[in-house]
């Protein structure tokens, strides 16, 4: 983004979410970043160069050729020891794919702030989810976010939660919708931050001719399963890393986000299930509907991998009625939350009316009357929402 | 003229026997020494020093994949950096993982200027997948995908002239080097590490299977291959062109051709159009010589 505005650490101001996340970094003290320019995570690839450049913040940077690359990068910086971070969005992510599941492979931890985007074709730059679902099953930590504070504040906890888990960890705001909306977030200082995640000495991977060691070797039949029986070990184990994160932060910063892993703040036996900035629009109706008719909770999932099936199964136990909104669709069957949710139900024998409703699409707006309509239809049809010019179409009649 | 003792790939390793580039890597580890750090592209080379959990390698090594060892290998140099440590950084990837697929990241890494040596293990084709062509297969050979048919006779084009397109990236060293001139491989290597910024070398690398040889024939398919001009030994140094071994009189190409199975169907119009191709550009390379600036750095 053109122009220096001056932060002010330590103190509420208003800011792009984008630069929240940039002097979140700034802070975290990533000693390699590289990144590749794509719309809309243009603002904080932007404001980290300038900081950078400015010499306000002590990074090497790689301006690569391609978001393959900066993900090779970032790779072959974590693999010799050091803290990493890069930024993403849609094709970027999707081209980041085969090394994604790599660098996970390798325990190897880092951050990545992903601006949330519709995956071509047709093209489009829009906020969706669809880059996301795509990186579904590499084996990275998903964090999703609401406003400009929980960007800021989770990647300080991205940090601690990828050195600890060594899983890599994806921060996420929608495209646009959060990406470039400016909020008051409180900027935190840098002796607040640096004492929180403390500093990167890896003892199980790195690069040194005093100590060699052999880093992404082949694995035979006989091997390879166990290493990935590993991962799910380490997934499983972060969803306690997340948690304790979150409840740390909240000692250190005052702020905390659910438990790190869901945030429910009401119990009603009607539930709507979503992620990312539509959360806060739902949070506003949740109020509004109160003690009415439709009144319904809002679970907002933070963390969509690992999946934490056990809180989300534990705040549903009183729950008859539920509508999982997506903002993705796995073609030829649902949203991929809604299969989530759908699982984690049958698995633990749960019996509850449940629907979909498919939303906002390539940057779709969804509408104050388009939640009203899912408000009134929780654990009826599924639909798809506003469109063929506003109309919400069942999925039986998707035919 | 003895080469270090120390060795740093060690023996036991799974490759083929009369494979091309343990005998490379030895020369070039050797020559780099301890305080070196190995990225690998996904290839035989990875394939057969890894099997996890045993390891061939006495140097620090990643592989990552197959297209991105030069990427890999930039984030490495990038951390160095800022953990103020010093090693070499040398990159180890086959013609398919420089030549094609890893051809943007390699060309990335040397625009960007990292202080790398990118080697490439040259054996002509994907051999490791079972011999399928690169764009480093040189024209009429056989391989997997280019049989010999009755209407298309092996590959159709000529070998993509790497070491020019990597000269021209403005790299201040670039080389070609054959292990049966050992000596000039590790004084290369010594040379290129002297030398800050983003070096490449090709290093020829017979392959077997492919190429169809005996075991034994290794090096002298090498030896061959320089003799006959088929593949010129020189170096770029910031854009000035030597020929490092020239041949008192160049042999016929049909001799290195008819060594190997890949060739065996040659005709001897297909043999005449070789050479002609290798006398041509033998005496590019003597005009290039002539020049301060073969190559603008």
């Amino acid at each position: 983004m053109v122009g220096i505005k001056k932060v002010e650490y330590g103190k509420k101001q208003v800011l792009s979410t984008s630069d929240a996340i940039a002097y979140a970094v700034r802070f975290c003290e990533p000693k390699v970043t590289a990144v590749y320019p794509i719309t809309p995570q243009t603002w904080i690839a932007e404001k980290i160069t300038e900081l950078i450049n400015n010499g306000e913040m002590d990074s090497e940077l790689i301006l690569v050729e391609s978001e393959h690359s900066s993900c090779s990068a970032i790779l072959g910086a974590a693999a010799t020891g050091v803290r990493t971070f890069s930024a993403t969005s849609s094709q970027g992510l999707a081209l980041m794919n085969e090394v994604l599941h790599v660098l996970s492979g390798m325990r190897l931890p880092s951050v990545f702030a992903i601006a949330s985007r519709a995956l071509s074709s047709p093209i489009n730059i829009w906020a969706d989810h669809s880059d996301m679902m795509n990186s579904r099953d590499t084996s990275w930590i998903q964090l999703f976010c609401e406003s400009a504070q929980e960007a800021h504040d989770t990647i300080i906890q991205a940090y601690k939660i990828s050195e600890k888990a060594l899983l890599p960890v994806f921060v996420v705001v929608d495209g646009y919708t959060l990406s470039h909306v400016y909020e008051p977030v409180f900027i935190e200082t840098k002796q607040k931050v640096k004492s929180f995640i403390g500093d990167y000495k890896p003892t199980h991977a790195y690069l040194n001719p005093k100590k060699p060691m052999t880093q992404g070797p082949i694995g035979y039949p006989s091997e390879y399963m166990d290493f990935k029986l590993e991962q799910q070990r380490a997934m499983n184990k972060a969803l306690n890393v997340i948690k304790e994160t979150n409840r740390k932060f909240k000692i250190k910063f005052g702020r905390s986000y659910g438990n790190g892993l869901i945030d429910e703040r009401v119990r009603s036996k009607r539930v709507i299930i979503a992620m990312g900035s539509m959360c806060t629009t739902l949070r506003g109706l949740e109020k509004k509907y109160k003690k009415t008719k439709y009144e319904f909770s809002l679970i907002k999932i933070k963390s969509f991998r690992p999946f934490p099936k056990k809180e989300l199964l534990r705040a549903l136990s009183n729950a008859t009625d539920i509508a999982v909104i997506d903002r993705a669709m796995s073609y030829g069957n649902a949203g991929p939350l809604f299969i989530e949710v759908s699982s984690a139900l049958g698995e633990a024998g749960y019996r509850k009316r449940i629907n979909n409703f498919i939303v906002g699409l390539g940057g779709r707006e969804a509408r104050i009357k388009d939640f009203e309509f899912i408000i009134k239809n929780i654990g009826r049809e599924s639909y798809w929402i506003n469109v063929n010019g506003g109309k919400n179409i069942s999925f039986s009649a998707v035919i | 003229m003895g080469l270090p003792k120390e060795e740093f790939y060690v023996s036991g390793a799974r490759n083929c026997a009369g494979c091309g580039f343990p005998t490379i890597i030895r020369i070039v580890t050797k020559a780099a020494g301890k305080n070196t750090i190995i990225v690998n592209a996904t290839g035989c080379m990875e394939v057969v020093s890894t099997p996890y959990p045993q390891t061939a390698w006495k140097l620090p090594w990643v592989h990552a994949a197959f297209e991105n060892a030069a990427a890999v290998a930039s984030g490495v140099e990038a951390a160095l950096k800022k953990l103020k440590k010093d090693a070499n950084v040398i990159v180890f990837g086959g013609d398919g993982g420089t030549y094609d697929i890893g051809f943007q990241a390699l060309s990335g890494m040397m625009e960007r200027g990292h202080n790398v040596l990118y080697i490439c293990y040259d054996n002509e084709a994907y051999e490791n997948t079972g011999i399928q062509r690169s764009s480093s297969t040189p024209k009429f050979s056989w391989t997997t995908t280019t049989p010999i048919g009755k209407k298309i006779r092996g590959k159709r084009r000529w070998k993509k002239p790497i070491t020019e397109i990597m000269a021209a990236h403005g790299s201040p060293f670039v080389a070609t080097a054959s292990p049966h001139l050992h000596m000039d491989l590790f004084n290369k290597v010594k040379k290129a590490l002297s030398i800050k910024g983003p070096k490449f070398m090709k290093v020829l690398s017979p392959c077997v299977i492919g190429w169809k040889i005996p075991s034994n024939k290794t090096i002298e398919v090498e030896e061959l291959a320089v003799e006959s001009g088929v593949f010129p030994i020189y170096e770029i140094v910031n854009g000035k062109l030597t020929i490092n071994y020239k041949p008192k009189k160049l042999r016929p190409v049909k001799e290195y051709l008819m060594m190997q199975g890949r060739f065996k169907h040659l005709n001897e119009k297909e043999i005449r159009s070789i050479q002609e191709r290798v006398n041509k550009y033998w005496d590019y390379l003597l005009n290039l010589e002539k020049l301060d600036n073969a190559f603008f750095v």
